[in-house]
């Protein structure tokens, strides 16, 4: 890991106080509202990518050891997507959308304005350190806000890469980071804020919201869960496991708030799935994949205690069928599956978040449901079939931020749906249009003239009035007609 | 209190509210409830806040009325899943965005408009297939009372309902889990929701309120538009519920020289539809408690305050009246200018220019509603861009709520 000791200036609640004036300042003078400026961030931060992205990856390397295509492709080319498409769309998104009027406020034109909340914060995880910390600020610059990242102290080598890049390519006047660790982030979070988008786990989300609270801020809350696999026995098995590989190994070795968490099939399909896994991981990794390039590390000692833990419990480390092996001083942990594993353990009630993949037996698939039902809502929920039945079944019946069936993970990758979870797993959304969403106020607009000022809404009260009154809300012609001639009820 | 809201969350695992037809039959039994039961309703706000029927129907009952037929008619559209383009990459694979209910939602109203704001919120949270607590404000007692009463006579039991009860009451619903909260009321107690929602994670709504001011422009146009916008200011102020509501006027900007002009046009206007003084008051509303009336009677107690009525003042604290009152430029620095008033007390503050009070508003925090009289179409553009509102309305008041699609 290189190592570059800096003085880092540290941020105390009165510093933080004073970057929120300098940001609302900046805010105040409008210069983020114009499309102008909007354009040229977004358009700077595609530059930046395109010139950056050695070093980037780098980062990437030193804090997670990601293989350099997961970053090229799940960080950078992910984030140029977004950009692209924002800078592509803006246009139209900032445009008041037409809204109907009716009988009631005749005459009368309305319309819904996108209009930027203020200044916002975004605080970022570790997993996706480049990512996480860029797309919600595209969002939020797309909207037109003044913004201050926090990425995480946790991948430092990044959140350092991305204070100084930042700093060159965007306009330090309205987009600044702040780094640090649990103060820094305590001393922003006691400023007013116009919104807060945090990604990371259940624990912290609550301590953002009750700071959140006291302010009245609006939250996005994206935060991850259980996300499980259902297996039914009537699939192309080889490309169902590739899959399931890719969404969890490939995807920062299972460090991902949407990998598969784990798998529940049937009993007497269970033996099938995993001859398949071992011969399509051995086929990705090697026979030896602690030596494997393609495959993050785990990113701490904390997180290798913490998956070593869930591994040692007395009624799981027997139900070991694949993999198991550690390498304590490169934080590496095998692709490692576990078959038959009590519903009762760790394994199966925390969010696992590393390359350990349980395998929960039911008798027949349509259980799978209840036990999905029985956790709380995750992110994600993945369904391997080809019943259209079971497939409408699993839709209608499956609560989740985001269901893929036949596939995992990809959806992230889809602008057009929303991505953000439910319950315990987050709220709110972003990606695509709903970032630009997510950052802005729908500002209701109704134009009224002075022609036709209906008397029939000033007092005096009398029944008469009452009585067209009715007629009006109904919408109704005639009833208007019938009140105005005195023949309705009052 | 655990043991119905164990049932409402196990109703809404056997699925039943998800269908379309329940959901269906919960809203037109609400309307049966509205349509039969229109006098008992006019008579609870009556009791509660001296509501007219007039003023209950085109605030309440037909706001109801209209929200849930838009709704029976929207419905279907609004569940059906919505198809999102795939990329090519993905080729051949299709995608949707699937609306879901949430599961166990709790609504807290507000008292001024007991009926509006309790039941509106709950034909949302039944049209998108929830189970429901419905906790209304014991301040307004026999509009409570109705409610509890009335509603499971109508709707599903075991899936809607209605908890009667105070402060203490709302703050033990608070520690339980819910999949949403839905509240309206005050900031203050917004926050607290807040954050009692922040331990479980769990998403709300919250419709407050602030200082929504009316930016006058338009007097010296014609005399009849000069007219309209007194009928309207008047009207969006003393008429709904006698300015305790989170959308009513909170105060007018307008150019010093026409000041005395707009307060003639006012005095005229509040005469004719309100009477000539306190005694011969009617067609208002009463303020809900003498608490609230002790509030806004200590926002005239400070003696420069007191010094800038220039219409009104007077007060009835037995029968909890305070007839409609105008302040001229009371000191910018009172409690009057600082807190949301919700009352029927009216500053005026006047500016060199019209233009002004666009950095007035924002010097201050952002209003539910920003009013502007005027046919300006630079300055309608210059308000939209340059302040932050919930909503703006040019040239009326209190209407765009009835606008179901805004």
């Amino acid at each position: 890991m290189t190592s570059e000791v800096e003085n880092k200036p540290v941020i105390c609640t009165e510093s933080a106080k004073e970057l929120v004036k300098e940001l609302r300042a900046s805010f105040a003078t409008g210069k983020t509202k114009s499309y102008e400026w909007r354009l040229t961030q977004l358009n700077a931060m595609v530059k930046m990518m395109e010139e950056k992205e050695p070093q980037i990856v780098a980062a990437l390397h030193d804090d997670l050891s990601k293989p350099e295509l997961e970053s090229s492709i799940y960080e950078i080319a992910m984030l140029k997507n977004s950009c692209r498409l924002a800078v592509k769309n803006m246009k139209h998104w900032m445009m008041p959308e037409k809204a109907k009027t009716s009988l009631v406020t005749f005459p009368s034109s309305a319309e819904i304005v996108s209009e930027p909340l203020g200044v916002v914060l975004v605080i970022s995880a570790w997993n996706y350190p480049f990512l996480l910390s860029l797309d919600p600020i595209v969002g939020a610059i797309a909207a037109g806000n003044a913004i201050v990242l926090k990425p995480s102290e946790i991948a430092p080598a990044t959140s350092l890469l991305l204070a100084r890049l930042v700093a060159e390519y965007l306009d330090s006047s309205c987009i600044k980071v702040v780094e640090g660790a649990v103060p820094e982030t305590a001393a922003l979070l006691e400023q007013k804020w116009d919104k807060i988008l945090y990604t990371g786990n259940g624990r912290v989300a609550r301590i953002v919201m009750a700071a959140a609270a006291k302010h009245l801020t609006p939250v996005v809350m994206e935060l991850g869960g259980k996300c499980p696999v259902i297996v039914d026995s009537d699939i192309n098995l080889q490309v169902a496991t590739r899959r399931i590989i890719a969404g969890k190994w490939g995807c920062n070795n299972g460090q991902a708030c949407i990998s598969p968490d784990y798998i529940i099939t049937m009993k007497d399909y269970a033996q099938k799935l995993i001859d398949s896994f071992k011969c399509e991981l051995e086929r990705f990794y090697g026979k030896n994949p602690l030596e494997s390039k393609d495959l993050s590390r785990i990113v701490n000692s904390n997180h290798f205690a913490r998956l070593s833990k869930l591994l040692d419990e007395d009624k799981v480390s027997s139900k070991i069928v694949h993999g198991g092996e550690r390498d304590k001083e490169n934080l590496k942990i095998t692709p490692t599956i576990l078959l038959d594993v009590p519903r009762d353990s760790l394994i199966m009630n925390e969010e696992i978040f590393g390359p350990l993949l349980p395998v929960f037996l039911v008798d027949k698939v349509e259980d799978s449901f209840d036990v999905i039902n029985s956790g709380t809502k995750p992110l994600a929920a993945y369904l391997f079939t080809n019943k259209k039945k079971l497939k409408e079944k699993f839709v209608a019946t499956v609560s989740a931020g985001g269901l893929v069936i036949n596939d995992t993970t990809v959806h992230l990758a889809e602008p057009t749906l929303p991505f953000g979870g439910v319950g315990d797993s987050g709220m709110g959304a972003y990606h695509g249009k709903f970032s630009f969403d997510a950052f802005s106020h729908k500002k209701a607009v109704l134009y009224r003239g002075f022609a036709c000022d209906a008397f029939v809404r000033y007092p005096p009260y009398t029944r008469g009035k009452l009585g067209l009154l009715r007629a009006l809300f109904d919408g109704s012609i005639l009833g208007i007609i019938r009140a105005l001639l005195g023949w309705s009820k009052a | 209190m655990e043991k119905s809201i164990a049932e409402l969350r196990e109703t809404f695992k056997t699925g039943g509210t998800k269908s379309i037809s329940w959901r269906k039959s919960q809203l037109k039994a609400l309307l049966q409830l509205i349509n039969q039961n229109e006098d008992s309703i006019f008579k609870a706000l009556d009791q509660d806040l001296g509501k007219s029927p007039v003023e209950s129907y085109r605030d309440e009952v037909g706001v109801l009325k209209k929200s849930v037929t838009y709704t029976l008619s929207c419905l279907e559209k609004w569940v059906a899943p919505k198809k999102a383009e795939v990329p090519l990459l993905f080729f051949p694979a299709k995608a949707e965005v699937m609306p879901q209910p949430l599961g166990v939602v709790l609504i807290f109203s507000s008292w001024n408009f007991p009926f509006t704001l309790a039941l509106d919120p709950l034909i949302g949270a039944i049209s998108a297939g929830n189970t429901v607590l419905l906790k209304p404000s014991d301040l307004a007692p026999a509009c409570m009372s109705f409610l509890v009463e009335t509603i499971p006579k109508y709707l599903d039991n075991k899936a809607v309902k209605v908890l009667a009860g105070g402060a203490d009451i709302g703050e033990r619903l608070l520690q339980l889990k819910w999949d949403k909260i839905f509240f309206t009321g005050s900031p203050r107690v917004g926050r607290l929701v807040m954050a009692a929602a922040a331990k479980h994670l769990t998403p709300v709504t919250l419709e407050l309120g602030g200082k929504s001011p009316a930016i006058v422009d338009t007097l010296s146009t014609t005399p009849s538009k000069a007219k309209v916008t007194a009928k309207r200011i008047v009207g969006g102020k003393w008429g709904p519920c006698t300015g305790q509501a989170c959308i009513a006027i909170d105060y007018v900007l307008v150019e010093e020289k026409l000041a005395s002009t707009l307060i003639e046009l006012l005095k005229k206007t509040i005469k004719r539809f309100y009477g000539e003084n306190i005694k011969s008051l009617k067609n208002i509303s009463r303020i809900v408690n003498k608490h609230q009336f002790q509030r806004l009677v200590n926002l005239l107690k400070d003696p420069d305050v007191a010094d800038s009525i220039v219409y009104g003042g007077s007060v009835d604290e037995e029968k909890l009246v305070i007839e409609p009152t105008i302040l001229l430029d009371p000191p910018l620095d009172s409690e009057i200018m600082s807190e949301e008033i919700f009352g029927p007390l009216l500053p005026i503050i006047t500016l060199k220019n019209v233009e002004e009070s666009i950095d007035f508003i924002n010097s201050k925090s952002n209003p539910l509603v920003i009013y502007a009289f005027t046919e300006d179409e630079t300055f309608k553009k210059r308000i939209l861009s340059e302040t932050s509102s919930g909503t703006v309305t040019f040239n009326d008041s209190m209407v765009q709520v009835v606008d179901k699609r805004t």
